[in-house]
């Protein structure tokens, strides 16, 4: 409990070196890029980012990933580790296909690098002890390639917490140094935490976990994604799925994610959820105890109609029935570093 | 359990010290002790029915322990209930036989009281024993001591 609270009123220091990243380069990179995924990355500007989702062709999400258009022939993205074959047989295949058609593009996986999360009100005037760019010009999503305690890192203003922070690429020979160089530069303040904080600060800030509250049967609109499908794309379509997710647009899915407030013991993820009269509609898909809010969180999928926030419901756990609501998220104020 | 393994394995990866040291947690003597990490405190028939220091520790921060109903029949190496932390859920099994005839209403407001004191007011149930001779069965301070050293080790 105390990490989850350290990270939000000091940082923390993440290992996530389990994530893949990966490189897509060519001057069809772009065009590539977007047949596998919602995001409309021809609209990004160069050192610019955003969250996305590889669909498949029922519209269902395969993964979701931070991409990154580092140059117009140039992608960088990272994909969630228990994805990382799934994702990347399924970017070699279509690879196949599209280079047999004459496109030009190839990709390089960063198995030589280790990835390092920077998170907190701290992570800005740490990490800038340590490089001489100026950070506070960099803001949220943005990327780019710098030196960073004397290493060559691919920096994204991004995070997994809800606060402001970075993504560090870094060499793998380098990791432990410029790991150790935060903590110093920090004063012991960043402490280097855990992956069970990690998953109670991204359920806190309402941020979806791939396996729980996203799987390949639900679609980014029933996720609460729909921010993350482009404008150009919902007019043009040409993603895996496209046809299942713009109508799901169109007309509104069946179901959708939302998040929960709960009494009793946390709800876990594949507790049941009903409505006031007791008739299923739905299944929490993460749950925990809130160390910022001290009380019962989580998301899951409801019908539509009862996804609203203030509608009553109730969970099921171990076999008996607790009260619930369904509420906005994120649950703790996100503090992304935007410009004003 | 998994995020304080890495943890630790990070740390010392760092050269950093920590103080994920487990041999220290506290056992009572006069207490027995079920494989499960509960403990029992005997006398004549009736028994109160606790988690130990290690498995709180272990644990995390409690924050919500799932009760009985006074009367509820329980069996040894059995659940009666569930203890939540920040982690991980975890059933708690009774050290013995019998019916509940008591249970620790404080821990509905403070199931802190599991981590700060799981000996004393962390307590969770009181049963009336059905078979003292189940008691036998039961580790002593000393041979649990042993048992988590052994645990923790793997």
């Amino acid at each position: 409990m105390e990490s989850t609270i350290n990270c939000r009123e000091n940082g923390s220091l993440f290992d996530v070196s389990h994530m893949c990243g990966l490189s897509l380069k060519g001057k069809d990179c772009v065009s590539f890029l977007e047949k596998l995924v919602v995001a409309d990355v021809a609209g990004l500007a160069p050192g610019t980012g955003s969250l996305t989702v590889f669909t498949n062709e029922k519209g269902g999400a395969i993964d979701d990933s931070v991409i990154t258009k580092v140059t117009d022939d140039h992608i960088y993205l990272v994909v969630n580790a228990g994805c990382r074959d799934k994702d990347l047989a399924h970017i070699e295949e279509h690879m196949k296909a599209f280079k047999a058609k004459g496109g030009d593009v190839s990709w390089h996986i960063y198995d030589e690098r280790s990835l390092l999360a920077l998170q907190g009100p701290l992570a800005g005037s740490t990490l800038q002890y340590l490089t001489k760019e100026d950070l506070s010009k960099l803001y949220f999503g943005e990327f780019r390639i710098i030196d960073i305690n004397g290493a060559k890192c691919f920096l994204t203003r991004t995070g997994y917490t809800g606060e402001d922070g970075f993504e560090i690429s870094v060499p793998s020979e380098n990791a432990v140094d410029l790991a150790k160089a935060i903590l110093e530069k920090s004063e012991g303040k960043v402490r280097l935490t855990g992956l069970g904080a990690r998953d109670s600060l991204r359920l806190e800030a309402g941020l979806c976990l791939y396996g729980n509250d996203m799987e390949q049967h639900i679609t980014p609109v029933e996720a609460g994604l729909t921010w993350a499908i482009g404008k150009r794309r919902r007019a043009e379509g040409g993603f895996l799925g496209a046809e299942v997710i713009l109508k799901q647009i169109a007309d509104g899915p069946a179901i959708r994610r939302v998040g929960l407030f709960s009494s009793g013991p946390p709800a876990r993820s594949h507790s049941e959820i009903q409505n006031e009269n007791g008739e299923n509609i739905g299944e929490v898909t993460s749950g925990g105890f809130s160390p910022c809010l001290k009380k019962n969180i989580g998301m899951g999928y409801v019908k539509s109609g009862l996804h609203k926030p203030g509608t009553k419901l109730k969970i099921v756990i171990r076999g008996k029935t607790y009260e619930g609501s369904v509420t906005k998220m994120p649950f703790v104020a996100t503090k992304y570093y935007k410009p004003t | 359990m998994a995020s304080r393994l890495w943890a630790s394995k990070a740390a010392s990866y760092l050269k950093i010290n920590t103080s994920f040291n487990r041999g220290f947690a506290s056992v009572v003597k006069d207490l027995k002790y079920a494989e499960s990490h509960e403990w029992v405190k005997v006398s004549g028939n009736s028994a109160t029915v606790g988690i130990t220091d290690h498995a709180q520790d272990h644990l995390g921060d409690v924050v919500y322990v799932e009760l009985p109903e006074v009367g509820t029949a329980v069996t040894q190496g059995n659940s009666f209930g569930a203890v939540e932390s920040v982690k991980a859920t975890s059933d708690i099994n009774s050290p013995v036989s019998g019916k509940v005839v008591e249970v620790n209403e404080e821990l509905t407001s403070s199931p802190g009281l599991v981590n700060g004191s799981p000996y004393e007011n962390g307590w969770i149930i009181k049963v009336e024993i059905s078979d003292t001779n189940e008691v036998s069965s039961l580790m002593d301070s000393e041979q649990y001591s042993k048992f988590c050293e052994e645990e923790d080790n793997h």
